[in-house]
């Protein structure tokens, strides 16, 4: 399912949408950088509460579909300009983590 | 009034600086105690949240200290008191998103930088001083709601 | 939802509190920065979905009076903490599964998202909170 279509489908706010045509195979739900570089898979698009200016660099090392901030977090400019320049889609949801990772994986399963 | 100042219930605990593997029992003991008193779940609720926060600050921020719980009548006070290292800003450590956390803090899940914020959100009364070199002596008040007669 | 089902839903495993499967969650929560869960939940006896195993988590489900833990990614608490856990009485659950497939089918099955807490979040980073 393509980007564009799921930020849509999930009524995702976009910071740096780069690539509404990248195909999003799958999600993944983390706040632990450790964790998601071990065990994201390139064009998972990833959900979490970090902000800091790390988890750009780990989303791009992973080639991640793109980062989605739960429940309205946003992050600092210099996340936003990191992102931009890295190539790293970026998102923030109303929704909590919970949430948003139900709306993906009932519109990844249908 | 007098009474309205009646300290019902005082408890001082100490706290170890870098002791994960026992942060967050005060809280917890707090809780308790408050839960005993027959308080009302949300000031329980509030006040166990605010102890939390001021708890994992100490243990992984300052150099140990300790924490009174006091209850009064119409209020919970929970007091913080550490041996240093002290707050240079306190104006910007309270903003949600700002921390100084370290990436082992973050690792454990800890260090997302609302915990002051928090902490003054839950509290009726909230007062913070610091000075560098020194300490931090944070007063976190929740109020029970209306006196008892 | 009933743990009992939760558990069948994500092949999880009781790691105690399995005499109290029939105990109802009222909506889940998922994070595993537990500063998030204490600034969030508002609910009481929420489902906190973590890949969090430290004893914070336990002491965190206890001062928000959550009704159960279930722990992600395969990860295992220590044996001090599954006793300090069977103390309180908060049951705790384990899944291979990871966060996203945990959440995906819980909220499938019907499981509502915990509620936020009544006062307005600051969501601003600190250079947008003057506005």
């Amino acid at each position: 399912m393509q980007l564009a279509q799921i930020a849509a489908d999930l009524g995702l706010e976009c910071l740096v949408p780069l690539e509404p045509e990248r195909e999003v195979r799958g999600g993944y739900c983390s706040d632990l950088l450790s964790d998601v570089l071990a065990h994201t898979q390139p064009g998972d698009l990833w959900i979490t509460h970090q902000r800091h200016l790390n988890v750009v660099a780990v989303g791009k090392l992973r080639e991640v579909a793109g980062i989605v901030f739960a429940r309205g977090l946003r992050p600092s400019p210099d996340v936003v300009a990191r992102a931009q320049t890295e190539r790293v889609n970026l998102f923030v949801s109303p929704d909590p983590a919970f949430e948003v990772a139900g709306k993906l994986y009932r519109a990844l399963h249908p | 009034m007098v009474r309205r100042t009646n300290v019902v219930l005082r408890r001082i605990y100490p706290i170890a600086p870098r002791d994960l593997e026992q942060a967050g029992t005060v809280s917890t003991h707090v809780r308790r105690e408050l839960l005993a008193l027959g308080m009302n779940p949300d000031v329980v609720r509030r006040a166990s949240v605010v102890c939390f926060e001021g708890e994992m600050n100490m243990v992984l921020y300052s150099q140990g200290g300790r924490i009174i719980l006091l209850v009064k009548e119409d209020r919970v006070e929970i007091l913080f008191s550490d041996h240093g290292p002290g707050i240079a800003d306190i104006d910007l450590a309270s903003q949600p998103g700002y921390s100084t956390a370290p990436d082992w803090a973050r690792e454990l899940g800890f260090g997302a930088g609302l915990g002051i914020n928090n902490m003054e959100k839950n509290s009726d009364l909230f007062k913070i001083r610091s000075r560098v070199g020194e300490g931090t002596v944070v007063r976190a008040t929740i109020l029970v709601g209306v006196p008892f007669f | 939802m009933k743990l009992r089902d939760i558990a069948e839903l994500l092949d999880a495993q009781f790691i105690t509190g399995e005499d109290q499967a029939d105990r109802e969650v009222t909506s889940a929560f998922a994070a595993d920065l537990l500063s998030d869960v204490l600034a969030m939940v508002k609910d009481e006896g929420v489902l906190l979905i973590t890949g969090m195993t430290t004893p914070q988590v336990v002491r965190v489900a206890e001062v928000m009076n959550m009704g159960a833990v279930l722990f992600v990614r395969g990860k295992l608490p220590t044996a001090s903490t599954v006793a300090y856990a069977s103390g309180t009485g908060i049951p705790l659950l384990a899944t291979r599964r990871i966060m996203f497939e945990t959440c995906g089918a819980l909220y499938q099955g019907g499981l509502d998202p915990a509620r936020r807490k009544h006062f307005p979040v600051d969501h601003g980073t600190p250079d947008e909170r003057g506005s």
